[in-house]
């Protein structure tokens, strides 16, 4: 564990990487004391106004209402949806990849069929087709990317198990009389942790931008909650006045995956004793 | 892919395609459930609150969904097969010939993007692997890793700020030009689009690329090629990245997939007249039978693609056996 700590140390992206993902995650948290204003808060007397106005220091959308309130609120919208999709997606890929793996024949069959079913779409285009059939809005948004990052914790955690499978300790294991169950919910989903992890990391950063995307294409999370997706969204009618309106919540976008992103990577080359 | 068999080549490649042929049967399975899985009835849903009950009953038995789940399948499969993929309520006209019109602009936006990103990101990950942990390895891997984190629906809208709006060299929206014609025009209208889904493609294919072309440079042929005086430059053209072709080609057939779905963000960006644009508008409209036979060309596609790219492994790689 201690080589891990030091890896990830000596890394400086990764050290931002976790920088910006922990300065996120408190701007979320103390987004009710930071904000200025109420987020909600229509003001058409300001309408459009430009960064550094006064009481408004990010500016005002096209209904008044105060950015940079609407960017911390959103800043817990994007982390909380982000973070719980990929909860159900790691939660759900990892019960079907430990079934396929520990399980086997018709089981391992039917679950890795549908896995290569799922991944027979197009990525974002599967999130869509759900987000058609069950509807638009958040709840279903969420869920919508979860399942179409199933078949990436699946094949993860399926791949894991049928290499803990073959080990000497889980033979033994069998051998003293050690429940089925048992040993898959001890030896094999203890060795899972590791992959399932960096998998989580490296995908939380890809959840936040496709959850964000739904919202931008008015599928997701729906007016007039403060969310940075479909604040883009509105933002495309102004852009010949108000540049800003756009730049900002997709810099917020951007700095939250990329701080993800950068604290995957470093968390993979701890963790991957191949690449030390 | 292991394993012997005999056959060669030909029989892998019926093999191969006799495997796509579940997967194709799942993606119908998934497409038709669009509908028949929505909650509530999805003919009221599609007429609207205006509709009377007749109106409704008279789209339940045109759609045939007063019929068990299994005959509504088998009819909507056999009329898919005759490429009957139903009726537009809104637009009033046949589902087919409209997809195929709007496919046509997905697939230049795509075909433009992939071009982007096979120029950018190849280049990026091959240099950067052959010259590891050099400058030039850290600044590509940097940009890369900014690419990747870089949503395409806000990477769009600041070049449309910048190149469009204010510099004034590209168009912001749209196909064509209302007075101009040509294919001039449409690469003039494809530059910012195709440049927004590209970039994010590259970036993920330059670090794709060079993590795989690093994996070869550690082998041990490559290091006895070096051992017995083999100029570097030869190195990496005959060993390095001969191997490196089949890794490469997986990764172009998973940033296919990328891109067809980013179009849809991309297209509605830009206003750009594919698919992806048309089904978010009739998702929105509930326009089930539209969404269903956009859905289906798309992913269709993907698995005829990733059936292309498999059968490039093989011919690439001689050591895959045929079985």
């Amino acid at each position: 564990m201690t080589d891990v700590v030091r890896v990830f140390r000596r890394s400086a992206a990764a050290l931002f990487g976790l920088a910006l993902v922990l300065v996120m995650a408190v701007l979320a948290v103390v987004a009710p004391w930071l904000a200025p204003r109420d987020p909600d808060a229509i003001d058409t007397a300001r309408r459009l106004a430009p960064i550094f106005t006064a009481g408004h220091p990010l500016g005002t959308d096209e209904f008044g209402r105060d950015l940079l309130s609407r960017l911390l609120y959103g800043a817990r919208i994007s982390l909380v949806v982000g973070l719980a999709a990929t909860a159900l997606a790691a939660l759900a890929g990892s019960v079907c990849g430990l079934l396929a793996g520990f399980v086997g024949r018709w089981v391992d069959q039917l679950i890795m069929r549908s896995i290569d079913t799922l991944m027979a779409f197009p990525y974002f285009l599967l999130a869509v087709a759900i987000i058609a059939t069950l509807g638009p809005g958040l709840v279903n948004g969420m869920v919508a990317v979860a399942v179409v990052n199933i078949p990436f914790y699946g094949r993860i955690v399926r791949a894991t198990v049928l290499a803990v499978k073959q080990t000497e300790y889980v033979e033994s294991a069998r051998a003293l009389g050690v429940s089925e169950l048992r040993l898959a919910l001890t030896h094999v989903l203890r060795n899972c942790l590791a992959p399932v992890i960096v998998a989580v990391t490296l995908n939380i950063g890809g959840m936040i931008t496709a959850l964000a995307g739904l919202s931008f294409l008015g599928l997701g999370v729906q007016p007039p909650t403060s969310d940075w997706g479909s604040m883009l969204a509105a933002s495309r009618q102004y852009l010949n006045v108000a540049p800003h309106v756009a730049a900002l919540p997709g810099m917020a976008i951007f700095l939250t995956v990329l701080g993800f992103n950068l604290l995957g990577d470093g968390l993979r080359d701890a963790l991957d004793p191949r690449l030390r | 892919m292991a394993a012997v068999g005999g056959g060669g080549l030909p029989a892998y490649a019926l093999r191969r395609l006799l495997l796509a042929i579940p997967v194709l049967f799942g993606v119908s399975v998934l497409v038709f459930a669009v509908l028949h899985l929505a909650p509530g009835d999805p003919a009221a849903i599609m007429l609207g609150a205006q509709a009377t009950k007749e109106d409704v009953e008279r789209l339940r038995r045109d759609l045939g969904l007063d019929e068990p789940l299994v005959v509504q399948y088998l009819n909507w499969i056999g009329q898919v097969a005759r490429g009957d993929l139903g009726r537009s309520i809104p637009l009033g006209r046949a589902v087919l010939p409209e997809v195929l019109l709007r496919f046509k602009a997905t697939l230049l936006l795509t075909a433009g993007a992939l071009a982007i990103a096979v120029l950018l990101g190849l280049i990026a990950g091959i240099v950067s692997a052959v010259k590891q942990y050099s400058w030039l390895d850290r600044m590509s891997m940097g940009v890369a890793v900014t690419g990747v984190s870089l949503p395409v629906f806000w990477t769009g809208i600041m070049l449309i700020i910048v190149f469009a709006l204010q510099l004034r060299w590209f168009p912001s929206s749209g196909m064509s030009s209302p007075y101009g014609s040509g294919v001039a025009d449409v690469l003039w209208h494809l530059v910012l689009p195709a440049v927004t889904l590209g970039t994010a493609s590259a970036a993920a294919l330059a670090r794709l690329t060079r993590s795989s072309v690093l994996e070869i440079i550690r082998q041990d042929y490559v290091r006895s090629a070096r051992a017995k005086g083999l100029a570097e430059r030869a190195v990496i053209a005959r060993h390095v990245l001969k191997n490196a072709v089949n890794p490469i080609i997986t990764v172009l057939g998973v940033q296919v997939g990328f891109l067809l779905g980013g179009a849809i963000l991309t297209e509605t960006v830009f206003s750009w007249p594919g698919l992806g644009s048309m089904m978010v508008r009739a998702i929105q409209a509930r326009d089930y039978p539209l969404v269903q036979g956009g859905v289906l060309l798309i992913a269709t596609t993907f698995v005829l693609v990733n059936l292309v790219v498999d059968l490039l492994y093989a011919v690439f790689d001689p050591r895959i056996r045929y079985d």
